[in-house]
């Protein structure tokens, strides 16, 4: 088994008066892309923003590089290498392209590098450069939301349902940028419902219902075995081709 | 070098940008171009608010901070100035020494309310900075011994800046040169370099991430910004231009006084003309402050001219009597808000 970048240990999350996470057991291996699978309410989001430390974990550890986080602040979550894209393409409307990926160079400078390798697989953001993020369309806005999560290099991104409402043209370049972001050893966590997209992509995945994952393994085995899929998606990988 | 200047950040619109340069060009020749105390009055308390309503648009506008604690930075800037020079006797010395004072003062009560109550709601910030000010006006009251309460206290300024002085006795486009044409040129220089430096402020890196604060500070704490840390930095920035203006307001008057100073008026002025400029653009402080204070100033005068032009008609004379320009003021208010929802340079610069 491959050393652990993350993991998360019996952890509860309370929102308000709700019992969110119940007892969540997650390990995610370094370098490879782990999927969060799971129904609506699951508790994948919550999960995500655990570890962030969006909301605060009430039991349980979050162990990062064998580190415990789960009381660490958010912007110091950050700063030790974790980037999180949140769902509903959380861009800074207001700014330009640039401005929203200056933000997150936190050295005060962006590789141009870096940012031809982002241009090449999202072209737009170059063609758009110097527009406010808020007239940009869906698709470019969750490219925005990426590139700056990856503007520099993270030991983690987590990402909340990137594909939610995309048209299937943007989904597949999507599919492209997750593929160069594995080849550079990236770390990812990948929340995601549409199975289809995510199969090709992920090395390991998580199954979650009812704020607990209910099943961990390897893409491959998860792929292959339809009757788990019913089981844990209630799905068949035929109804997604 | 205008761009450098301006900080790369250009007006956006032809229009907006003609009213400036004539802002900017009025302001400029005022003393030359307008006789009478008043004329240059309004001149003045326009370079004044422009910076005073910028300060607070770092606030709301760029910050997303709803404070009404603003008047008492305001406040401190001038009683600082205003107390130095009356105990200290008219000295630049004195000047700077209440300058210094306040400035300190009003940076630690900054830090204070910021790191005290930036943490909660802001509906919660706002309360408390309206409970601190509401205090501190209170105080400057009761303290009638040591800040003249209610009446205030009137004090001379350095004697470059008292009206009785003469740089040299040629008058240079019918304007003798005298002590209270240089304080106007001090307030106008001093004005212009702390709004430039704000438009600096609002287009550097720290100023994205204000503006990110605002927008989402949940994303903005995700990308490692501590957003405490951002907001209570703004709150005293704002406090200390806040501070500066009012000395320079304080030695514009030779005077200081609860009701000029401190008073909830000055705050809801503010609000309203950062409402009606537009927030976020420091800009809308511009043209905001200078219809604002123009109309505080002239409206009364314009209704009277008005009210006799109509002395015939009967409902409209009444209408336009000078006793309710209140009334228009307010139902002008009403408009800009309506007809100008994202103010007058968000306006502007949404024209297609």
């Amino acid at each position: 088994m491959s050393e652990l970048l993350l993991e998360l240990s019996g952890v509860h999350t309370h929102i308000g008066q709700y019992h969110i996470l119940q007892g969540v057991d997650l390990a995610v291996p370094k370098g490879g892309l782990t999927v969060l699978l799971g129904r609506n309410g699951a508790g994948k989001t919550t999960t995500l923003r655990t570890i962030m430390g969006l909301w605060q974990a009430s039991a349980g550890s979050v162990r990062f590089e064998g580190r415990d986080i789960a009381a660490v602040k958010t912007p110091d979550i950050a700063q030790a290498g974790i980037a999180y894209v949140p769902e509903s393409m959380a861009i800074f409307s207001d700014l330009t392209v640039r401005e929203n990926l200056y933000l997150a160079a936190r050295q005060g400078e962006m590789d141009e590098k870096r940012l031809d390798w982002i241009f090449g697989f999202f072209p737009a953001l170059k063609k758009f450069w110097n527009y406010p993020a808020g007239n940009l369309s869906g698709g470019q806005k969750q490219m925005v939301a990426i590139a700056r999560a990856i503007v520099e290099p993270r030991k983690l991104i987590l990402i909340d349902e990137p594909t939610k409402g995309l048209a299937p043209a943007i989904i597949q370049g999507m599919i492209a940028a997750f593929k160069e972001l594995k080849a550079t050893d990236t770390t990812i966590l990948l929340v995601e419902q549409n199975f289809n997209f995510v199969r090709s992509l992920g090395d390991t995945v998580a199954v979650m219902d009812d704020g607990r994952v209910v099943h961990a393994g390897t893409m491959a085995e998860l792929s292959e075995d339809r009757d788990l899929q019913q089981k844990l998606l209630g799905l068949s990988m035929d109804a997604h081709q | 070098m205008l761009k450098s200047i301006l900080s790369g950040d250009f007006p956006r619109s032809r229009i907006l940008s003609i009213m400036l340069v004539l802002t900017f060009i009025g302001l400029a020749v005022a003393p030359f171009m307008l006789s009478g105390a008043r004329p240059l009055n309004t001149a003045a308390t326009i370079c004044i608010f422009i910076v005073l309503v910028a300060s607070y648009d770092l606030l709301l506008g760029y910050t997303g901070i709803v404070s009404f604690a603003h008047t008492m930075f305001y406040g401190i800037g001038a009683y600082g100035v205003g107390l130095a020079l009356d105990a200290m006797g008219p000295s630049w010395w004195a000047v700077f020494t209440g300058l210094a004072s306040a400035l300190a003062l009003a940076l630690v009560l900054a830090l204070m309310i910021g790191l005290f109550s930036l943490r909660v709601r802001a509906i919660f910030y706002a309360m408390i900075t309206l409970a601190v000010a509401s205090a501190f006006a209170i105080l400057a009251s009761q303290l009638s011994d040591f800040t003249g309460g209610e009446d205030g206290k009137t004090f001379k300024v350095p004697e470059i800046l008292s009206p009785g002085f003469k740089l040299i006795e040629a008058e240079i486009f019918g304007r003798s040169i005298d002590g209270k044409l240089l304080t106007y040129y001090l307030v106008f220089t001093a004005c212009l370099l702390l709004f430039l430096f704000m438009l600096r402020v609002v287009n550097s890196p720290f100023g994205r991430v204000l503006q990110a604060i605002r927008e989402n500070d949940f994303r903005a704490e995700a990308l490692g910004y501590r957003t405490v840390v951002y907001r209570t930095l703004a709150n005293c920035l704002a406090a200390l231009i806040a501070a500066l203006a009012g000395a320079l307001m304080a030695l514009w008057l030779r005077y200081v006084g609860p009701k000029t100073f401190l008073s909830f008026e000055v705050m809801t002025d503010i609000l309203l003309i950062v409402v009606i400029g537009g927030m976020g653009t420091l800009y809308g402080a511009v043209v905001g402050a200078a219809l604002f204070i123009f109309a505080q100033n002239y409206l009364q005068s314009l209704m009277a001219e008005a009210s006799e032009a109509l002395a015939g008609v009967p409902i409209l004379a009444q209408a336009v009597h000078p006793d309710r320009w209140m009334l228009w003021l307010g139902i002008l208010f009403v408009l800009s808000v309506y007809f100008f929802p994202t103010g007058i340079v968000g306006k502007l610069r949404n024209r297609k």
